[in-house]
């Protein structure tokens, strides 16, 4: 009876942590998006995915059928992403990156700045799509929500994957993130296909922001500390490699919620970010990272 | 002696000495002192930082982490201990470069974006035991900060502390200029330019970085201890958190992470913008992200070098 | 003579490719000998592993009689081996003073907290550190450049730089890692000349380099490089008529220098 209880929680853990884990991986996977097309570190991503929920919020609020809202709340997102580009990104073109960074930042304050103007200071929540009622999934109780967080994650791995892969334009990402030289001898234009990377991060972190409001909440000031979890996956996956940041995002979110249930919740980021240092501290290139070697 | 000086390598610091004991009598009211001793504050922690960034090259994106040790030790220590301020100042000095000491011993391996997430993660992780460790810091609402006493005097005054932090500021710029110009700051400058050079010529470049983190966390906890002192109240975010941080890094790459004014100026614009930008309430955050922006996009080098690259051009 | 460094049977691989297999030297104290191959023969490889860059996968160096695979270049240092770089590794952020005085490093006293403090024997030391250092800069021929970045020194100058930091440390053994490579006639015979004096200051000098002439001219001993292999070993006059070295070098530009040469 015990044990079966402790494998019920554990169960638990799991499918929270999953589902939290998506989140990031997905703010995670943005970040790899423009890291690889451009070499910038982009922590205004989470700012992407507060924007696709609270847009989503205001414009349900304001009398607007809710799929209709969730579109035009994608589209507000996507509109940032580019605006970001535009006018912060590409006129410091060259700029060290730790300069790049502040930048970043500086984009991420902005965004919140304007949230906290346009909208409001207050949390807000969205319906579920298929009731609050939970499914008993091996004893666990798991939200509907939860599953529709994890399949709307599938579907946009396998959707971004066939993109990639199968289109000439994806194609064109690809081989500009390899080899920018290269890719602009062969006529891709590379500020293009950068600022399209803006453009699908955006749109991945909105996604993922609508689905995931239902369970977590959204407010103005949700996107800094996504970020911050989303540029840890990022590092603990190993930088620049996809399936590293989506490995990432999940064993973060995995982490926390295994640490807030068995450990301590009020120290469930903390528990994140020691594991992240661990894996540092044993693969200083993170989990999926080659080894360095020193050309001289 | 004024041909020496204007030749000295101290020059930065002389001009720092002067425009100090100058202000109060420019300034036309005791809050615009309170404002000056902030940027003191902020302008030293950045200094150390600068130390870190400017001479060997690495990033720490937690710093603000060791500021908070430094002044919650000031807060902590004669309310809950009954340890005087100034030992407890000095003890928290000594726990953040004991700190610095065990978290870069592994860290400072890392390199480029991967130190930079490990010392961000650093950073929260301070941050977060001054939040949830509530018995004792009060939490996130903070605490209050006694009152220094001094020879059974209270210290008081925002005079008083406008020359504390001034005098403060300028003996971390003398020491970070002593640095600068010593085989220290050369074996610095050497890895910050080349690991590799630095390691064949044979420069122990891990005990070097060690030393400079260190050397950054101690100039950091004298400021959070500075910043207790003047504030009488502290919270987790005001003194250590994600965005402190970015702050003091910011000061450093805006003024110029070449030059010893540098993150004074950096550190001048990040207090005093915010404190004239209240005027415009909601959009305050908007208007300092724009700054935040604009500021790294058409100043890259930093304000102090991109300014006395135009000096030069002018008297050339 | 005394064997200032061996190698022993040194083997090293990337991602499956063994880059040095099975490579031995022993370099004598006081000769200068030189190591040439084709492109991609392992040579900066072979260069990387005893200068402490690279762990080797298997065999070991010794240098003095002592054991010191896998120390790290800083240790090697301090026992006196130091080098220089193929793709220039110059302190551009510093003048070609005090890149020169760095090299000064493991002969500098004085303690961290001193340099903190300013004391007056951190004055001291810096004026016996620049003026080692300046001495070194003459001895390379850049006295008069002293003063001036790093940055703004052209690349003949910077390839001297580096050699004149390298000396700084005062090493028994220099290794050089193509100290002529992208330099002109002119600045190339200055090269050579500066690596004649290194050795009569009694310096044991390795060097990699393409420029056959500059190997032929001033080597000792040259041992040749092949696809991670030692072909040959022996003064120029045996290498240079060696017919494997011949065939290795074939249609590369190298033979006819040689011959020249």
């Amino acid at each position: 009876m015990r044990a079966s209880a402790m494998t019920t929680e554990l169960l638990q853990f799991t499918f929270s942590g999953l589902t939290v884990g998506a989140v990031y991986a997905s703010v995670a996977l943005g970040f790899t998006l423009i890291y690889n097309a451009s070499h910038v570190v982009n922590l205004a991503q989470g700012e992407f995915v507060m924007l696709g929920a609270m847009s989503t919020v205001f414009l349900a609020a304001a009398g607007l059928p809710l799929p209709v809202a969730m579109i035009l709340a994608v589209l507000i997102s996507m509109v940032a992403g580019l605006a970001l580009h535009r006018f912060a990104i590409a006129p410091a073109r060259g700029a060290d990156p730790i300069a790049l960074i502040i930048i970043t930042i500086g984009a991420s304050i902005f965004l919140r700045g304007l949230a906290q103007i346009v909208f409001d200071k207050r949390f807000h929540s969205l319906p579920p799509w298929f009731g609050a009622e939970p499914i008993v999934i091996g004893g666990a109780a798991v939200l509907p929500q939860s599953l529709v967080v994890l399949a709307g994650m599938l579907v946009v791995l396998v959707g971004l994957w066939l993109f990639m892969t199968r289109t000439l334009f994806g194609r064109a990402i690809l081989a500009a993130s390899n080899n920018p030289m290269a890719a602009t001898l062969v006529g891709i234009n590379v500020p293009v296909i950068v600022a399209a990377t803006f453009l699908i991060s955006s749109l991945l972190g909105a996604v993922v922001g609508i689905l995931v409001t239902p369970i977590t909440l959204t407010s103005y000031d949700a996107g800094t500390i996504l970020a911050l979890k989303g540029f840890a996956a990022v590092m603990l996956g190993g930088i620049g490699n996809p399936p590293g940041a989506v490995l990432g995002g999940l064993l973060l979110g995995l982490a926390e919620s295994f640490g807030a249930g068995l450990i301590s919740s009020q120290y469930k980021d903390a528990i994140a970010f020691v594991i992240l240092l661990a894996v540092l501290l044993l693969r200083p290139r993170g989990l999926l990272g080659g080894a360095a070697l020193e050309r001289v | 002696m004024l041909n020496r000086m204007l030749r000295s390598r101290y020059l930065p610091a002389f001009l720092m000495l002067a425009a100090m004991l100058a202000l109060p009598y420019v300034l036309p009211s005791t809050y615009y002192l309170r404002v000056a001793s902030m940027v003191f504050v902020f302008a030293l922690a950045a200094m150390g930082l600068n130390l870190l960034l400017g001479l060997a090259g690495q990033v720490s994106l937690g710093h603000a982490g060791f500021m908070g040790v430094g002044a919650y030790a000031v807060a902590i220590g004669p309310t809950h201990l009954g340890v005087p301020a100034i030992p407890s100042a000095l003890a928290g000095v000594a726990l953040s470069c004991l700190l610095a000491y065990l978290m870069g011993r592994p860290i400072l391996k890392l390199k480029g974006y991967y130190l930079a997430v490990a010392t961000l993660g650093c950073g929260l992780l301070i941050s977060m035991v001054l939040t949830n460790e509530a018995q004792w810091t009060g939490g996130p609402d903070g605490m209050g900060v006694p009152r220094l006493v001094l020879f059974d005097a209270p210290v008081r005054g925002v005079q008083t502390w406008y020359y504390v932090c001034g005098v403060a500021l300028v003996i971390g710029m003398v020491l970070a200029i002593n640095l600068t110009f010593s085989p220290t700051g050369r074996a610095l400058r050497a890895i910050r330019d080349s690991e590799v050079a630095a390691r064949v010529v044979g420069i122990d470049v891990a005990r070097q970085k060690l030393f400079v983190f260190v050397l950054s966390a101690a100039y950091a906890a004298v400021a959070g201890s500075l910043l207790a002192f003047v504030n009488g109240h502290i919270t987790p975010d005001s003194t250590s958190g994600f965005l402190r941080s970015i702050e003091l890094i910011t000061m450093v790459v805006l003024g110029g992470t070449g030059a010893v004014l540098g993150p004074v100026a950096g550190a001048a614009i990040l207090v005093i913008l915010p404190q004239a930008l209240t005027v415009f309430h909601d959009y305050e955050h908007m208007i300092l992200g724009l700054v935040m922006m604009a500021c790294m996009i058409a100043l890259r080098q930093g304000l102090v070098p991109a300014l006395t690259a135009r000096f030069r051009e002018r008297t050339a | 003579m005394s064997i200032l460094l061996r190698a022993e049977d040194i083997s090293i691989s990337f991602g499956g490719i063994k880059a040095v297999s099975g490579v031995s030297l022993a370099v004598e104290r006081g000769e200068i000998l030189s190591i040439i191959g084709p492109n991609g023969a392992g040579k900066t490889t072979f260069f990387n592993i005893i200068s402490g860059l690279y762990l080797p996968s298997q065999g070991r160096v010794m240098l003095k009689d002592e054991d010191v695979t896998g120390r790290p270049p800083e240790m090697l240092a301090r026992r006196g081996l130091c080098r220089t770089f193929q793709n220039l590794q110059v302190f551009f952020g510093m003048s070609a003073l005090e890149n020169v005085m760095a090299g000064r490093h493991r002969h500098e006293r004085t303690s961290a907290l001193s340099h903190i403090l300013g004391l007056r024997c951190v004055g001291r030391e810096n004026a016996r550190s620049a003026a080692e250092a300046r001495e070194k800069l003459d001895f390379v021929g850049l006295a008069d450049l002293a003063e001036r970045s790093a940055g703004g020194l052209s690349y003949g100058a910077l390839k001297r730089l580096e050699i004149a930091r390298a000396l700084a440390s005062e090493p028994e053994l220099l290794l050089l890692d193509e100290p002529a490579a992208g330099c002109n006639g002119t600045e190339t015979a200055q090269i050579s000349e500066i690596i004649r004096k290194i050795a009569g200051a009694g310096i044991t000098v390795v060097l990699v380099e393409h420029d056959m002439k500059l190997v032929m001219r001033i080597s000792d001993r040259i041992l040749v490089l092949e696809q991670g292999r030692s072909l040959c070993l022996g003064p120029p006059s045996v290498v240079r008529g060696d017919s494997r070295v011949q065939a290795a070098y074939l249609g590369q530009h190298g033979t006819r220098e040689a011959h020249v040469a």
